[in-house]
């Protein structure tokens, strides 16, 4: 079969791996810890690249790789639980098997960030693709200036990753904002759409590359907000996503104006993709 | 230690008014603190007062029967808070409270707005300013509106 | 490269190319009668072939009709193409059984088949082929399935001495001369020198083919009349598609007019994408068996058209027919250009043809074109 990179097997069969931990993120989001179940292959990926997932019988779903890239023994995707595919999967317990082909896709560009700022926003499940990122930021913080985290959600019991957005935020020249939409009864964080943490934020706009991952609407106004701010339209990438089927380029499905999203994507320099995202319908 | 002065002249709301006036109303300012939970303005009071945050968050609020007050949005360091005072009936319409230990400059809101009425070129001026900052909010809230991570 | 040489080949010697096809173990696949149209069938015998039978195309329409001699290849193009084959409408792609709480993938390997002899492949449908031989073989991936067969695949070319209504391959560049990919080309020739064929060859394959056939050198004249006969098929296309600066024209139109004035006509049925030999978009379907134990997938072709293919969570991005169509002609006549290095469109005019309310693919593009800045539809 063809091989189309040497980390991996065939793109198109599925792998057998094993869930080896279900970790309940929020009431509809769980992180699954899957591993091989051929303890002699590696699970290598770049962060922000996805998966296809395959439930036995059930059906196959594009999900971002979550987890830490320096740790090739297992892959992490943190899944929310929104229909009938996804609802299989979050369900999968200890022992059970789930097929994984890939890794797919475009990267964050982690050579062009060396040396420079680092802004992280994050929309709801966006910080799912960007958490790989943040690992290998923090993994090798002298290769990288710093390293700053805007997060937003729905309501705080929606949030990802509370402790380790806490743990993020000790580190050194490492600065961590989070608001949410609803602030619900305890809140005593920000309140407020994502946008609105920028000018609290110690940005250099000349020294920083943006990573953006999130609902369309909330990248195209975080983009935005970023050239007011002065950075550089070659500094700002964004994730986006379309239906995807085949996760290699012959489906067609997952077509952005010209872009195939698995091949030419995930991540894109918003000048590739910045007179696509003002069409609707597109 | 900053002072009031400098803190006043350099923001972006005062920046390009009229020095004789920045100094009235530096010479009206006055530092104030708001120990978490403590409320800084309430809805149906009369406004006369606008305030500059220095540190801390400021939650903006509405109550409810049978419930906590509903967080509608925060406001932090470097923002301007409350507009009320500017436009009749000159009436606070949503409570604002100090989430955390609050510092904020007080300004006095009915000398500014006598001023304007007085001088509409100044009037123009801050209106502008204003409605810069209503805009900001505007669209802040009807991306929040957009409900944007919720479930379809 | 070197002129192939040409021969001349009796009409009765069609069977026993046909024949030498099969001892060398191909499945001939060529034109056949069937349900009002010629499609592409399994050809045993030279009676498969509809000799004597022409196709009359305009928008919306086809119809047969009885030519007035036996001409053998004497039609244009038919509602399929060689990507039945080639591309499979439905496949399936592996199997897996349940072993406990895991599964293990059976039947990864593509099955063999025999291979495929194409008789009768118009210019039109190589530059198809070559197109999608861009898109599953030559980008990021390979597709084994399309792999195999093609590179199996035995293509005796056909050239039009005719053209359809609908047919505009001459200002797509793509025919109707037949200049390469084939295994032997064929010309028919009808008149008084009798009912034969000038061949070429055009591989190592097709000169083994041609060496059991009986042939007698072409003669200059018969070139020259072959020759005449391809031009006149490209003098006989009444439709043209403009493609100077389409890319750039079809990317800064995206919300001219002409598209609502489109979508209030098209029905989103999908025929066009089905006929259209470059169209390769596929889904994939997962199934399994009663007992849940054993498990497939399938690969089916899909359709831009469907509402269903935009879907992410939350519904379709495409809605509207409008967006559909939209989607369509934008990437067979421009994103295609950005993907692939070509266009997606060889001019067959299957589209126009098996359109049910007859949509021009060559008069929308005029429309976008010499609509104003205003955008007169």
């Amino acid at each position: 079969m063809i091989m189309a990179t040497a980390i991996t097997t065939d793109p198109m069969l599925p792998q057998p791996y094993s869930v080896r931990e279900v970790a309940k993120e929020t009431p509809d989001t769980f992180t699954l810890r899957l591993e091989p179940e051929n303890a002699v292959n590696k699970s290598m990926f770049q962060p922000g690249q996805f998966s296809m997932l395959w439930v036995f019988g059930v059906g196959e779903l594009p999900i971002s790789i979550s987890g830490d890239p320096a740790l090739q023994d297992r892959l992490l995707y943190t899944v929310r639980s929104v229909g009938q595919a996804t609802h299989a999967l979050v369900n999968r317990g200890v022992g059970d098997g789930v097929g994984v082909r890939g890794p797919f896709g475009t990267g964050w560009p982690l050579e062009a960030a060396r040396g420079r700022d680092v802004i992280v926003v994050a929309g709801g499940i966006g910080l799912a693709p960007l958490r790989p990122l943040i690992y290998q930021v923090l993994r090798n913080r002298k290769d990288y200036g710093r390293l700053v985290i805007l997060y937003g959600g729905r309501s705080p019991r929606d949030l990802l990753y509370r402790k380790e957005l806490a743990a993020w935020a000790r580190h050194r020249e490492t600065q961590v904002l989070v608001t949410v939409d609803y602030g619900g009864l305890n809140w005593r964080g920000h309140v407020g759409v994502v946008t609105t943490l920028f000018k609290y934020s110690r940005l250099q706009p000349a020294r920083s590359v943006a990573m953006i991952c999130g609902p369309e609407i909330m990248m195209r106004f975080v983009t935005r907000e970023l050239e007011t701010l002065g950075l550089s339209r070659d500094d700002i990438y964004l994730s986006m996503e379309r239906n995807m089927k085949c996760a290699v380029g012959f489906c067609g499905h997952c077509q952005y104006g010209p872009h195939f999203i698995c091949k030419d994507g995930p991540v894109f320099r918003y000048p590739q993709i910045r007179n696509l995202l003002e069409k609707y319908e597109l | 230690m900053e002072t009031l002065e400098r803190i006043i002249a350099e923001h972006p709301f005062f920046a390009g008014l009229d020095d004789s006036f920045v100094n009235l109303m530096v010479s009206c300012a006055s530092n104030l603190r708001f120990k978490a939970g403590s409320y800084i303005l309430r809805e149906g009071d009369t406004a006369n007062t606008f305030y500059l945050v220095r540190e801390g968050k400021v939650a903006i609020e509405i109550r409810a029967p049978q419930r906590k007050p509903i967080i509608v949005s925060t406001l932090s360091v470097g923002e301007i808070l409350g507009w009320s005072w500017l436009l009749s009936p000159f009436e606070w319409k949503f409570d604002a409270r100090a989430a955390d230990d609050v510092r904020a400059i007080a300004l006095d809101g009915k000398c500014l707005r006598t001023k304007c009425e007085e001088n509409h070129d100044l009037g123009y001026e801050v209106l502008k300013r204003f409605a810069r900052i209503m805009e900001e909010r505007l669209e802040a809230t009807r991306l929040q509106l957009l409900d944007l991570y919720a479930v379809k | 490269m070197a002129q192939p040489s040409e021969h001349i080949l009796g009409a009765d010697q069609m069977g026993k190319l046909i024949e030498a096809l099969v001892r060398k173990g191909y499945e001939v696949i060529g034109p056949t009668l069937r349900d009002g149209a010629i499609v592409y069938d399994k050809v045993e015998s030279v009676g498969d072939l509809p000799a004597g039978w022409t196709d009359e195309q305009d928008p919306g329409r086809y119809r047969l009709k009885r030519r007035d001699d036996d001409a053998l290849f004497g039609y244009a193009v038919g509602p399929q193409s060689w990507k039945k084959y080639l591309h499979p409408a439905e496949v399936r792609l592996w199997s897996a059984e349940r072993q406990g709480g895991t599964f293990r993938i059976l039947n990864n390997e593509a099955k063999p088949e025999r291979p495929h002899a194409f008789l009768g492949s118009r210019a039109c449908e190589l530059a198809a082929i070559a197109v999608q031989d861009r898109v599953l073989l030559e980008d990021k991936y390979r597709d084994p399935i399309y792999d195999q067969r093609r590179q199996g695949a035995f293509i005796i070319a056909v050239q039009c001495t005719q053209a359809a209504a609908t047919c505009f391959c001459a200002s797509m560049g793509t025919g109707p001369q037949v200049s390469a990919g084939f295994d032997l080309v064929l010309t028919e020739l009808l008149g008084s020198k009798g009912h034969r064929f000038v061949v070429a060859t055009g591989s190592d394959r097709g000169a083994e083919i041609l060496a059991e056939l009986e042939v007698v050198p072409a003669t200059e004249k018969d070139r020259q009349e072959a020759g005449a006969r391809v031009e006149a098929a490209a003098h006989q296309q009444v439709r043209s598609l403009d493609t100077t600066g389409i890319k750039e024209l079809l990317y800064q139109n995206f919300e001219h007019p002409r598209w609502d004035n489109v979508a209030s006509r098209c029905l989103t049925c999908a025929n066009c994408t089905m006929v259209c030999p470059t169209c390769f978009c596929t889904s994939v379907e997962d199934v399994t068996d009663i007992t849940g134990d054993h498990a497939e997938r399938w690969r089916r072709w899909d359709s831009c058209f469907t509402q269903s293919f935009s879907y992410i969570h939350g519904g379709s991005v495409r809605t509207s027919a409008k967006a559909r169509y939209r989607q369509w002609m934008t990437h067979k006549l421009a994103s295609w250009i950005d993907q692939f290095g070509s266009s997606g469109c060889v001019g067959c005019g299957r589209c126009i043809t098996w359109c049910p309310v007859g949509i021009d693919i060559t008069e929308e593009v005029r429309a976008i074109r010499e609509g104003g800045k205003n955008g007169n539809p």
